[in-house]
């Protein structure tokens, strides 16, 4: 089962009229794109898309496919069949129009451990060609926001890995995007800072409408009003409202819906990539 | 967005932005290097050995008869200044790319890669922010020599900048193209032994070509097609206020070919960045 045989919901959509294309209104489009490291594939066929102002969280179990998906969303990566379009700007024809609307948290540490955290955010600011001066304004701001105010002048080092990777999420957020992808942000983090991080995110969607897709292997990361992707060796084995894909399960919660899930992929016998 | 953003040009982005990302990628590159205060001494000892220590040892075997840019007699230590010129800049080319090798190996070249602005022009910033911090460790070299005698003429100061600029640009460019396809941290410093010392030998840095010519006819021709002997050349002549046409042509040209390999090997459907991601994540 691919999300393009499931309806969001579960139920077909009345026809009252033309469908607007879903990659100008997504926040991310993902059409039949397939990858493979030579003879590995690591992606099949996936397709799915991210509302505005919506949390997606994106599960699978590690070797999923979840990096490379992100790596091909970001462009790390050349897309080898298929489309992602981010606000209906191809990732390959517009990329940069594409990459202005986005900010990413990367599974590695991604910050420069030799410059302070202001530096930190005025390199990443001068790489969207945000001037100095208002990329200045930003820093102060989000620094006061994720409470790293007093640590601007430290060097990225000497931080804790929680506050690192507030760091590196208020990072993705400082040229303003509309669409957030966060690759499992909390792993290494003790519980208190994963609650903290995971709370951070859902204001963002709430507050300033940020689309967020959320990488985890984590199940206690979801709550029923999120919208969930189950990708397994390659493939989306579920789309829709976490309730809904419970639903369709027949499961009582994540958990047991995503191994029933995965376990009924395994018996049919899909190819593992 | 920033306040520019209201002009953009056909490819989306204002020249203002285009300005501000590179003033950030060589700011960034110029805060790393002064941090790196070992590196910054490293790259000076290095070639003031060879200057105070080897130069003084052969002196007195080497003579240097009268070539052009020289109008007279000169010192051995005077004819090997330009090629060490050059060997700092082809350390640093390379040193800038061990630390593209390391960005992307701990996932801080994302950062840049992530950046909407067009690739290519990213990696051309990365570039010359290499160059620029280059141009402060010759410029610091030539301050020491000129205690040491080492004394060209003062407009040559001025003048050897926009060779120091294109040599600069191709070492750069020739690391980074090395740099695109190593995998890991640990076989770049193989790669550098079979890179430096060859091109550094292979060249007019130690002994004029035709005292080369009489040793070794093959060497004299493995030299003469090496583009850091006319890195050299550009620099010794742009010293003494002279152009050396053929260097100019051929450091221009490799480094004009360098660059675009380079950047073809990191796009994004090509080169090293399409074979998997680090560390076996998937």
């Amino acid at each position: 089962m691919t999300a393009t045989n499931q309806t969001r919901t579960g139920q077909a959509s009345p026809d009252i009229g033309p469908r607007p294309d879903p990659a100008e209104t997504s926040a991310l489009s993902i059409s039949s794109v397939s990858h493979s490291y030579g003879n590995r594939r690591a992606l099949i066929d996936v397709s799915f898309s991210v509302s505005p102002a919506s949390f997606t969280a994106l599960l699978g179990l590690n070797g999923a496919g979840k990096s490379t998906l992100f790596s091909l969303v970001t462009r790390l990566f050349g897309i080898q069949s298929g489309s992602i379009s981010i606000f209906g700007h191809d990732i390959g024809a517009a990329p940069g129009e594409a990459l202005r609307l986005l900010g990413v948290v990367f599974q590695p540490r991604t910050l420069d451990l030799d410059l302070s955290v202001r530096q930190n955010l005025l390199y990443h600011a001068a790489l969207h060609g945000i001037s100095r001066r208002e990329a200045s304004l930003r820093s102060d701001e989000v620094l006061t926001r994720i409470g790293l105010a007093e640590r601007a002048g430290s060097k990225v080092r000497d931080l804790s890995g929680g506050q690192m990777r507030r760091l590196e999420i208020a990072r993705a957020l400082l040229h303003r995007p509309r669409l957030l992808l966060l690759d499992e942000a909390t792993v290494g983090l003790d519980v208190q800072a994963r609650a903290d991080i995971l709370d951070h995110v859902r204001q963002l969607v709430t507050e300033q409408g940020i689309g967020v897709l959320w990488a985890t292997h984590l199940f206690d990361e979801i709550t029923p009003s999120d919208d969930l992707v189950i990708l397994h060796q390659g493939r989306v084995l579920a789309h829709g409202q976490v309730a809904q894909v419970i639903d369709d399960a027949g499961a009582r919660e994540v958990n047991s819906a995503f191994m029933r899930l995965t376990g009924a992929a395994a018996e049919s016998g899909s190819p593992p990539p | 967005m920033s306040s520019s953003d209201t002009h953009h040009n056909q490819a989306g982005f204002s020249v203002a932005e285009y300005v501000i990302c590179l003033n950030g990628i060589v700011w960034r590159e110029a805060l790393r290097f002064l941090n790196q205060r070992e590196r910054f001494v490293s790259a000076l000892v290095r070639p003031l050995v060879w200057l105070f220590i080897f130069a003084a040892g052969f002196r007195q075997v080497l003579g240097i008869s009268i070539i052009p840019p020289y109008e007279t007699y000169i010192l051995y230590e005077v004819y090997i200044a330009p090629g060490l010129i050059a060997m700092i800049q082809l350390f640093n080319g390379m040193q800038s790319s061990l630390s593209m090798v390391y960005d992307r190996e701990m996932g801080n070249m994302r950062t840049l890669l992530v950046s909407p602005l067009p690739r290519g022009y990213l990696l051309f910033c990365k570039l010359l922010a290499g160059t620029a911090v280059s141009l402060l460790q010759v410029y610091a070299f030539l301050l020491i020599a000129w205690f040491w005698d080492i004394a060209p003429p003062p407009t040559g100061y001025l003048a050897v900048l926009p060779a120091l600029i294109l040599s600069g640009l191709m070492l750069g460019a020739l690391g980074m193209l090395i740099s695109s396809g190593i995998k890991q941290l640990e076989n770049f410093a193989g790669v550098m032994n079979f890179v430096i010392f060859p091109m550094f030998f292979a060249s007019s840095a130690l002994y004029p070509l035709w005292r080369v010519q009489e040793g070794s006819p093959l060497l004299y021709y493995v030299c003469l097609f090496n583009p850091f002997t006319h890195a050299v050349e550009l620099l010794r002549f742009a010293l003494y206020g002279q152009m050396n046409w053929i260097s100019l042509v051929v450091v221009s040209g490799c480094a004009t070919v360098f660059m675009i390999g380079a950047i073809w090997a990191y796009d994004p459907s090509r080169g090293l960045i399409r074979r998997g991601p680090a560390g076996g994540e998937i």
